[in-house]
């Protein structure tokens, strides 16, 4: 294995909801009201069933609870265990499955409280990202301002598939809160399940959808190029979180050819998309879709050309790794550096916002 | 790309120095609206006049998403005696198959039957494709081989086409486009594969096609480049949906042919199905072995359009990592992303794989002597 150093940022950690009554004393009485009146149901989405083997590494299942609830369990699994410096908490909690744009709202604020007061509030190396539901652009951007405030949240979380494809103009007044506000977006694997999780429609099994979230982010990111986010936000950063980054070269191969071939009809996207992700695209690490040689994993890393897109990551609690075995075989100790603490702090311009190192439990 | 053909004379052409290549994907179009029409029934001539096809998406002619050109096709593939690019065999003849010294061109034709809603029409309209394809182009030409175009959405009645085809050496492969009403492994496409594999012939699946899905699982997105570089994702999901469900464990002498839709997503796709069914496999256990066993076994890709990264040995790590025996070269003729045969593969490769890459893999594939 290769060796892990202190220091390190985690950029992807899932706390859980432990029941969606765990957010009652966030809600307003109305929605309190609405909660328990019509008998709602945990916000669990098919994306992480929670007896799954992808949803918690074995070591990590409590006995009772959710996987990713505990704080202890986080700290004593990933935070003290591999000596980070802070980590990012991305709740993935249902709430972009609701229809109603209030209701999501409600949800939304609800859990960023809850986030605040239950996690971040707890220990000084968390951090966490705002969640927003895009099913009113305008209440996303006022969630972002008003949570914004606390210089603990560093990014804003959207999951990758949802109701229409991330580059649509629509959205655009989020990406202007976000760069403004040195928020970079995080998109996290996960589905809304609006549309069919993939471009061929539903398929049978949780394997699937798993599986079928690379593609999802691939699309994702021929949407936000090709509609010209980064040519209106130059300095907006995004963060793809568990979308696998194996597939990146070929994929760029590709939309780098059409792009040449029929550029004449997105005359406003002004660089390279080549060039556009490695200034302003990033990816967690795990999990590592990696081939059966370390080698080959370190052509894929060349075939990247860069050594700066991708940030550490665990995705506590999910089962991507056994052990300590974080970081997969035969990276180089720059390119750890690189990934555990320079790529993130690069990134995350929050994140300097930490306290002393002295400061630190 | 378009490339400005000189008239010049047989004598001055050298033809027969070039060595042998195989076209894997080859779009011969219709010249006239009504060039079917001779090959269905009155019933169905009435029933295109009156009501036309009715396909998963809005239009009553053409895409969705404007091509960037014409026809999606090359502006020099016009022939000189009228029609649209791909329609005329004497063009092809003069500006694909003789200058290239193609001895194996694979005819997938495209506005077929495919895609369809109404299910008896895309049947009677798939059937008359086929007859077509014979009469108009493999009769005429024997380097020219078909591919027999079935109703996809109806299993069975696609089934019995291909099985009336069987033996029928004028055909070298089923296909299916990638986009259909449900994932490629569903169980409504099994009486296609099975078919198949019976009459021993590969299933080529060719990017493309409506089934009524967003092209991506967020939703329908706003230019046509974004559903050009998406049909490689469609194939992913659609090659993933194959493995997960169980196909190729059923059928192991079925082989598949990806067209058109890239090959450099192959080896990462195959990595991420590894590791997850590493995890999961519980909840699939029809699917005994790895799934990049599977991949690697039965299925093929052809080339164009080639993936294209700045550095030439970047792409041939990939092409060593699927194997050199699973390409088959193609240049979607006449379409406007065609790749040029004598600019695809650069200088530095060996024969042997070069000569895979060009003919051995299709031959031997295709079973043409």
């Amino acid at each position: 294995m290769t060796s892990l150093i202190a220091g390190g940022v985690d950029c992807d950690v899932h706390p859980a909801v432990p029941h969606l009554t765990s957010l009652l004393p966030y809600l307003s009485d109305y929605w309190r009201d609405q909660v328990t009146t019509r008998g709602m149901v945990d916000l669990v989405s098919q994306s992480y069933p929670a007896r799954s083997p992808i949803t918690a590494c074995p070591d990590w299942r409590p006995e009772q609870g959710k996987p990713g609830e505990h704080l202890g369990d986080m700290q004593r699994h990933v935070l003290d265990l591999f000596q980070l410096s802070c980590a990012i908490c991305n709740p993935l909690y249902g709430v972009q499955m609701v229809f109603s744009e209030d209701m999501a709202d409600a949800f939304c604020r609800a859990l960023n409280d809850w986030l605040v007061k239950e996690w971040l509030d707890r220990d000084p190396r968390l951090r966490g990202s705002i969640v927003v539901s895009l099913q009113s652009v305008e209440k996303a951007v006022a969630e972002i301002e008003r949570c914004a405030k606390d210089p603990r949240f560093v990014q804003v979380l959207l999951l990758v598939m949802g109701d229409t494809p991330l580059g649509k103009r629509a959205l655009w007044p989020i990406y202007a809160a976000a760069e403004r506000l040195e928020l970079p977006i995080g998109v996290h694997a996960g589905s809304a399940y609006h549309n069919p999780p993939t471009a061929v429609g539903w398929g049978s099994y949780h394997i699937e959808d798993y599986v079928g979230q690379a593609q999802a982010f691939q699309t994702q990111l021929t949407s936000l190029i090709v509609e010209g986010v980064f040519a209106r936000h130059p300095r907006l950063k995004m963060v793809m979180l568990e979308s696998g980054f194996t597939w990146l070269p070929p994929y760029l191969w590709r939309l780098h050819k059409f792009w040449r071939g029929v550029r004449m009809e997105t005359p406003w996207v002004d660089r390279a998309p080549l060039e556009i992700v490695r200034s302003n695209i990033r990816f967690s690490l795990q999990p590592v879709d990696a081939p059966p040689e370390p080698a080959m994993l370190n052509r894929l890393f060349e075939h990247m050309q860069s050594d700066e897109l991708v940030l550490f990551s665990t995705d506590y609690p999910h089962w991507q790794f056994d052990g300590q075995d974080a970081l997969p075989e035969g990276l180089t100790p720059d390119l750890v550096r690189k990934i555990m603490i320079d790529n993130p702090h690069a990134t995350y311009p929050r994140l300097k916002e930490l306290p002393p190192k002295e400061a630190r439990p | 790309m378009n490339i400005q053909f000189r008239e010049r004379t047989e004598s001055a052409s050298p033809l027969t120095t070039k060595t042998a290549i195989a076209d894997c994907d080859i779009h011969p179009a219709r010249a006239t609206r009504t060039e079917l029409y001779p090959y269905l029934a009155k019933r169905w001539q009435h029933h295109l006049e009156v009501y036309g096809v009715h396909a998963y998406q809005g239009m009553m002619e053409g895409p969705p998403y404007p091509k960037a050109q014409p026809n999606a096709s090359r502006r020099d593939a016009y022939p000189p005696e009228g029609g649209p690019q791909g329609s005329s065999l004497s063009f092809m003849q003069k500006q694909l198959l003789d200058p290239n010294n193609v001895q194996l061109g694979v005819l997938n034709p495209l506005n077929t039957g495919q895609g369809i809603r109404n299910h008896e029409l895309s049947a009677a309209l798939c059937s008359a494709v086929n007859d077509w394809q014979i009469d108009k182009w493999t009769s005429k030409d024997k380097r020219l081989k078909a591919s027999i175009v079935v109703g996809n959405e109806d299993g069975m009645t696609a089934a019995a086409e291909i099985r009336e085809r069987a033996g029928d050496k004028n055909f070298v492969q089923v296909l299916l486009l990638s986009r259909n009403v449900e994932p490629l492994g569903q169980r409504r496409y099994w009486p296609i594969y099975q078919a198949a594999e019976e009459a021993g012939l590969p299933v080529g699946v060719h990017a493309f096609g409506f089934g009524g899905n967003p092209i991506t699982p967020s939703g329908w997105p706003s230019y046509y480049i974004e559903e050009m570089v998406g049909h490689s994702q469609c194939q992913q999901s659609a090659l993933a949906s194959l493995v997960l469900e169980g196909v190729f464990e059923r059928f192991p002498k079925l082989k598949m042919v990806m067209i058109e839709a890239g090959f450099g997503w192959a080896p990462s796709l195959a990595w991420r199905l590894d590791k997850a069914w590493q995890r999961l496999r519980s909840e699939v256990p029809h699917v005994r072995r790895p799934p990049s066993e599977y991949i690697r076994e039965q299925v093929w890709w052809t080339t164009q359009p080639m993936e294209d990264p700045e550095r030439r040995e970047d792409l041939f790590d990939v092409i060593k990592w699927i194997g050199w025996d699973r390409l088959l070269f193609a240049t979607d003729y006449p379409h406007w992303d065609y790749d040029e045969p004598s600019r695809v593969l650069p200088a530095g490769v060996s024969e042997a794989n070069r000569a895979a890459f060009y003919f051995g893999n299709a031959q031997k594939l295709y079973g043409i002597s």
